[in-house]
């Protein structure tokens, strides 16, 4: 068996502190953003960003909170997981696949699909399926921006979205009982995608997205389920049918593929009709009922028109 | 057989009401926790979710009792009736936990949830069947029933052993790895009576042979 001796690293190979540093400032330069030092967290830069008239005026999640609560099974199932693990994934550099029925498909650099966008600080509410809700004051751009600049074909009806694969960096993708079938994928019909509540977040509290938060980019869809806001997206295919979903692959009587926020359809295993803000109330907090389309019905529920929502849940 | 031959001084043995002691350690620490909120972003789920393992915890420690004896001559028989009530104390909790701080006492939606899901209809039935265990560990239900009588009463354990392992199995998404290490762990301490069973019976048609 052939055993390599590791090769010497020259002393220029070894990035300096400064260079390092540095990259972080992809951010700003020629997007065009004002980059404020290197405050806070040594995984979160900085973000400039522009206030949205979609945001809610309801009181945001700590960032403590925000940041140590996550669904990311690709870093383990606990809610804690996340936080401990997700620093060994490599976001720097970071490609996004665009393909499928589009006119200008290509693996852009992530700088060059945020560079013409500009940021937003949307502050949503996020409900899980699980019956826990937070408000999230996201950085971000609208996913119609990003699908507008690719130019997707007459043909394309869905947007299909796939999170990184990378067992080695990811310790949930690894282990003989995947809690899921890797990668995880998820996608949305044409018109939700490009529904100006749909958004592509790349920070939170006007910093980077940290890694357990979905970094480098995510998407956030607030008046469904979360689970339907895929995380660490490498790959959007322009596609003629409905995609298939994790979730929905793995318990497809429990998670549809439009997993819209209804007070009214119930988990199978559990109610939907209230839900537990996160941070309010401590061990004593009150549930609070769960409104039709996390409370976004406004402008999303003409979407769905006419469509038995009992069916297609 | 040396055993038998042991001196007459009794070896030290740690009280029963040490072990009741030790037991509430991990309620009255989670308490302590949520009440100065360190139990994390959503204390109550941790809290619900915390005492419900331990109620296993203690369940599957009484469980493990009879074949300790059995195959590696360790006698614990004397804290198996602390360790069930343990196990009972704590499904009280846990049952309390989620009717007061998770469902707010709103008895419309408890009573949807047991008729309706079946993860808490599991989880309420296998409470309800700890209750006359709970109920009769005590020298005079012993009495009172005849040893026999309560023996088969007490089978019942393995009905709830069966019933928690499902109301872990079945309240997480997907198939995790820490409820199906606790289901097998009961698989195994049910499956080792089975067999002990299964035996007993068929060595005496061998003999008759």
């Amino acid at each position: 068996m052939l055993i390599r001796r590791p090769s010497d690293i020259l002393p220029s190979e070894i990035t300096s502190r400064d260079i390092y540093l540095n990259r972080r400032q992809w951010m700003t330069g020629a997007a065009g953003l004002a980059f404020a030092g290197l405050a806070g967290s040594a995984d979160a830069a900085p973000l400039s960003t522009v206030k949205s008239p979609f945001s809610t005026d309801e009181k945001p999640t700590s960032r403590e909170d925000v940041t140590h609560y996550n669904n990311y099974y690709e870093f383990g199932v606990d809610k804690s997981a996340p936080a401990a693990n997700a620093h060994t994934l490599k976001t720097k550099p970071w490609t996004v696949k665009i393909d499928g029925l589009v006119d200008k498909p290509a693996d852009y650099a992530l700088e060059d699909l945020i560079k013409p966008a500009t940021l937003e600080e949307r502050i949503y509410r996020m409900r899980c399926v699980e019956g826990w809700s937070m408000v999230i004051p996201w950085v971000g751009f609208p996913l119609a921006d990003l699908i507008k600049r690719v130019e997707p074909k007459s043909g394309a009806k869905y947007v299909a979205f796939e999170t990184v694969y990378r067992p080695a960096e990811m310790v949930g993708q690894r282990g003989i009982l995947p809690v899921l079938d890797w990668p995880y994928v998820e996608g949305l019909r044409m018109d939700e995608a490009t529904h100006p509540l749909a958004l592509l977040a790349v920070g939170l509290y006007g910093e980077t997205l940290e890694n357990q938060n979905g970094a480098p980019i995510r998407l956030v869809v607030p008046w469904k389920y979360g689970f339907k806001g895929i995380k660490s997206i490498t790959r959007l295919s322009f596609v003629e049918k409905e995609p298939p979903t994790s979730w929905n692959r793995q318990a497809s009587n429990e998670y549809g593929f439009y997993a819209n926020v209804n007070p009214a359809v119930d988990h199978p295993r559990w109610s939907q009709a209230t839900e537990r803000r996160i941070g309010e109330g401590g061990l004593f907090a009150k549930r609070r009922p769960t409104l039709l389309f996390n409370g976004y019905a406004d402008q999303v529920a003409s979407l769905y028109s006419g469509m038995d929502l009992r069916k297609f849940y | 057989m040396a055993n038998k031959a042991a001196p007459i001084a009794k070896p030290f043995q740690v009280p029963k009401i040490a072990l009741y002691v030790i037991g509430f350690i991990p309620a009255v620490w989670l308490f302590y926790q949520g009440v100065n909120d360190r139990l994390g972003a959503d204390p109550m789920r941790y809290l619900e979710q915390a005492l419900g393992l331990w109620a296993l915890r203690f369940l599957i420690a009484t469980l493990m009792v009879t074949p300790l004896r059995q195959l590696f001559n360790v006698n614990l028989l004397r804290y198996r009736r602390a360790l069930g009530l343990l196990t009972f104390y704590y499904a009280v909790l846990h049952l309390t936990t989620y009717l007061v701080l998770d469902q707010g006492l709103d008895w419309a939606a408890i009573g949807g949830d047991i008729v309706k899901r079946p993860y808490i209809t599991i989880g309420m039935a296998t409470f309800v069947i700890l209750i006359p265990l709970a109920v009769t560990s005590n020298n005079a239900s012993i009495r009172r029933l005849g040893g026999q009588a309560w023996a088969r009463l007490h089978k019942l354990v393995y009905v709830a052993a069966i019933g928690a392992a499902l109301h872990f199995l079945l309240v997480v998404k997907s198939w995790p790895m820490e409820p199906i290490v606790y289901a097998a762990i009961v698989a195994v301490l049910l499956g080792y009576r089975l067999a002990r069973a299964l035996n007993r019976r068929a060595v005496p048609k061998r003999q008759a042979a």
